[in-house]
């Protein structure tokens, strides 16, 4: 959203005709060196996540805070399979809820206790990966929305498993170790564990989004059948991706459950959780690396906040699902893209003035060579 | 134990007959529009809780409601198209629609919540208390009604789809947009009406559904889409006669597990789809292979 402010007052500018212009300059210059602005702008943001537990140190604060980067790691991790390869997964509570009761399982059975549970986290990452292969088998021969609704009805299963399973405790849930954290600190360690989780799960987006695996998996979004007659192999590069994706999503799963305390079927496997997932996504911009963080950023604590002033949460819910409305909408591909296409189209409208004004009253560098990396910085 | 098996069919037949409708307007919507709508389940929830307030509060039969509700869920139907649907082209359509339609049962969810609460309520009339003695087992009034209504309300539907102009227009549509418009059909029109349609019929759906199923929730939105999606797709998309079919095997089959194993019964619906699409990826009637959508 930063990037859209210069872009405003360019717009002001360039309207107020050729005096203005040494203002444009200005906005320019500091825009030419998008990559280092985006780097400064990585630091800060994670120096800010990194010591907001230390400024804000109230138990409601802190408790947003975990659950916020939570869902940062899940929407990521969503992204990382769906946003790239175009299958639209409703199904990610299975892989979120299985890493969850295999901690509660695990720590009880294998009696971990305190801070060494977070050391059963790549474990249940790595049985909810398990666990997504054969899924990601049968769901990944059908496309669209034959595989849309396989992956809802994975979520059915789940969940009617987890009420009538007897490791599961049934409908009447299990309850994860508490830890013996000091009270006033009590959410710190989750905390950096979520951050933790989160950047991991950021930072394997960006290197897939960079790699010749994330253009394979772009190639079968945009048309499978030609990237298959390309030479890419579908079904490998799909199922890579899922199971990646579960991965990260059984350790926020896990995490999440030991935080909370508690693992009841309806709410370890939440319909709600599957749809704030996907909107977060779509929010932020789908197949980007940047999107969903925004998404969960923004959404998640506004979520969060809503359900702490009415108790049922019923309000949050009209109020998501009209946002998502108004989202879908006005800006269909998500808010960076739709943003990055805005500054886009005003930076060509600026540059054509120009150069039907005969050149550049002050001397910048060519405005058509600066859009470029700019927009795609954001993706 | 026979008696018990020859109940359980009958009541898988008669329900299967109600999920038919339902399912018949979400497959409808999906072979015109090319959507999955979702909202279909709380849509029907809502149907349900309309179907209550009349009763309940306007002291009608359910039946006499029908008149009242059925043109209002039309309604609504066109407008959720108009406003959320219509407005989405492009490459990422399929998806989006989806994702609008689940917006829409979010928010519909929500107001059912704030309006009725989150206890169980159920319809009561004259048939939901009642039962005839056929042969050797008991069936209920009101699965005998409800089946009744989903038939009439289904064979509504074949002649409007087969033997109207705009039912016409409507197959048309189904098997080629572009050449559909290219013969003058007004697509759009098509499409608003057809949403409506597939909407109205949750009216019928829900009334019974409310009368048949013990007690909804709110909630009990999500437990109904999933199972009209698996016997959509199980079907294969937009085959309606295959909706009709699938429907009733399927409840059937539920109904049949139901009596040893009642934990799991729910079940048998995502176990068959996942089952099924393994072995047939384009659905028991599909006549396009899904993966080549």
């Amino acid at each position: 959203m930063t990037a859209s402010e210069p872009a405003a007052g360019q717009q002001a500018a360039g309207t107020t005709g050729p005096g203005a212009s040494k203002a444009t300059g200005t906005w320019s210059s500091r825009l030419a060196r998008p990559r280092l602005a985006g780097a400064a702008g990585l630091v800060i943001l994670i120096a800010a996540i990194g010591f907001f537990p230390l400024v804000f140190t109230n138990a409601t604060a802190t408790n947003f805070g975990v659950v916020t980067l939570i869902f940062v790691a899940v929407v990521a991790a969503w992204n990382l399979f769906s946003g790239f390869s175009g299958y639209l997964s409703l199904g990610h509570a299975v892989f979120y809820g299985t890493g969850a009761y295999f901690l509660v399982v695990a720590a009880k059975d294998w009696n971990f206790t305190n801070s060494s549970v977070f050391w059963l986290l790549p474990l249940a990452g790595l049985v909810a990966a398990v666990v997504a292969i054969p899924l990601g088998l049968i769901a990944l021969r059908v496309r669209r929305h034959t595989f849309v609704v396989i992956t809802i009805a994975y979520f059915f299963i789940a969940q009617l498993a987890a009420s009538n399973l007897k490791v599961t405790g049934g409908s009447s849930g299990l309850l994860p170790p508490v830890p013996n954290y000091a009270a006033s600190t009590f959410n710190n360690p989750f905390y950096y564990v979520a951050m933790l989780i989160a950047a991991a799960s950021v930072a394997l987006s960006w290197l897939i989004r960079r790699s010749r695996f994330g253009l394979q998996l772009r190639a079968i979004r945009d048309d499978e059948d030609r990237a298959a007659g390309l030479g890419v192999r579908a079904m490998p590069v799909k199922l890579s991706a899922l199971v990646l994706s579960a991965f990260i999503t059984g350790m926020a799963g896990a995490l999440w459950v030991y935080f909370i305390g508690e693992a009841y079927p309806q709410f370890v496997f939440d319909p709600l959780f599957d749809l704030a997932v996907v909107l977060m996504g779509f929010f932020g911009g789908l197949g980007t690396v940047a999107g969903p963080v925004l998404g969960a950023l923004v959404l998640e604590p506004t979520q969060l906040w809503l359900n702490l002033q009415e108790s049922n949460g019923y309000s949050a819910e009209i109020l998501f699902g009209a946002l998502f409305l108004v989202v879908i909408i006005f800006l269909p591909r998500g808010v960076l893209p739709t943003g990055a296409e805005y500054l886009t189209s005003i930076r060509a409208r600026i540059a054509r003035r120009r150069s039907a004004e005969g050149g550049p009253p002050v001397p910048v560098p060519e405005p058509a060579s600066q859009s470029t990396p700019a927009a795609g910085g954001t993706q | 134990m026979g008696s018990e098996i020859g109940q359980a069919i009958a009541a898988g037949i008669l329900g299967g007959g109600v999920y038919a409708l339902m399912a018949a307007g979400l497959t409808l919507v999906f072979g015109v529009l090319d959507i999955i709508n979702v909202a279909q389940g709380i849509l029907v929830v809502l149907g349900a809780y309309l179907s209550y307030t009349i009763s309940q509060h306007l002291h009608l039969d359910p039946l006499v409601g029908l008149v009242i509700t059925v043109p209002g869920m039309f309604l609504l139907g066109l407008v959720i198209y108009w406003l959320f649907i219509r407005p989405l082209r492009g490459a990422e359509r399929t998806s989006m629609t989806l994702l609008a339609c689940f917006a829409v049962a979010l928010i519909i969810e929500g107001v059912l919540y704030r309006v009725y609460g989150s206890g169980y309520v159920s319809i009561t009339a004259w048939f939901t208390s009642s039962s005839i003695h056929i042969l050797d087992f008991y069936l209920a009034d009101s699965y005998l009604i409800g089946f009744g209504l989903a038939a009439v309300a289904m064979a509504l539907l074949y002649l409007m789809l087969y033997r109207t102009t705009f039912g016409r227009a409507v197959r048309a549509t189904m098997q080629n947009q572009s050449a559909a418009r290219l013969i003058g059909i007004d697509v759009t029109r098509v499409s608003a009406v057809t949403f409506g349609i597939g909407t109205a019929v949750t009216a019928v759906g829900g009334m019974v559904y409310g009368a048949i199923s013990g007690g909804f929730t709110p909630n009990s939105g999500y437990d109904l889409i999933s199972r009209l999606l698996a016997i959509v797709i199980l079907a294969g998309m937009g085959s309606i006669g295959g909706a009709l079919v699938t429907a009733v095997l399927m409840t059937t089959a539920e109904a049949l597990v139901d009596i040893w194993q009642p934990d799991w019964s729910v079940a048998v619906f995502y176990a068959a789809l996942v089952i099924i699409l393994t072995i047939r990826p384009a659905g028991l009637f599909g006549r396009r292979a899904v993966r080549a959508q």
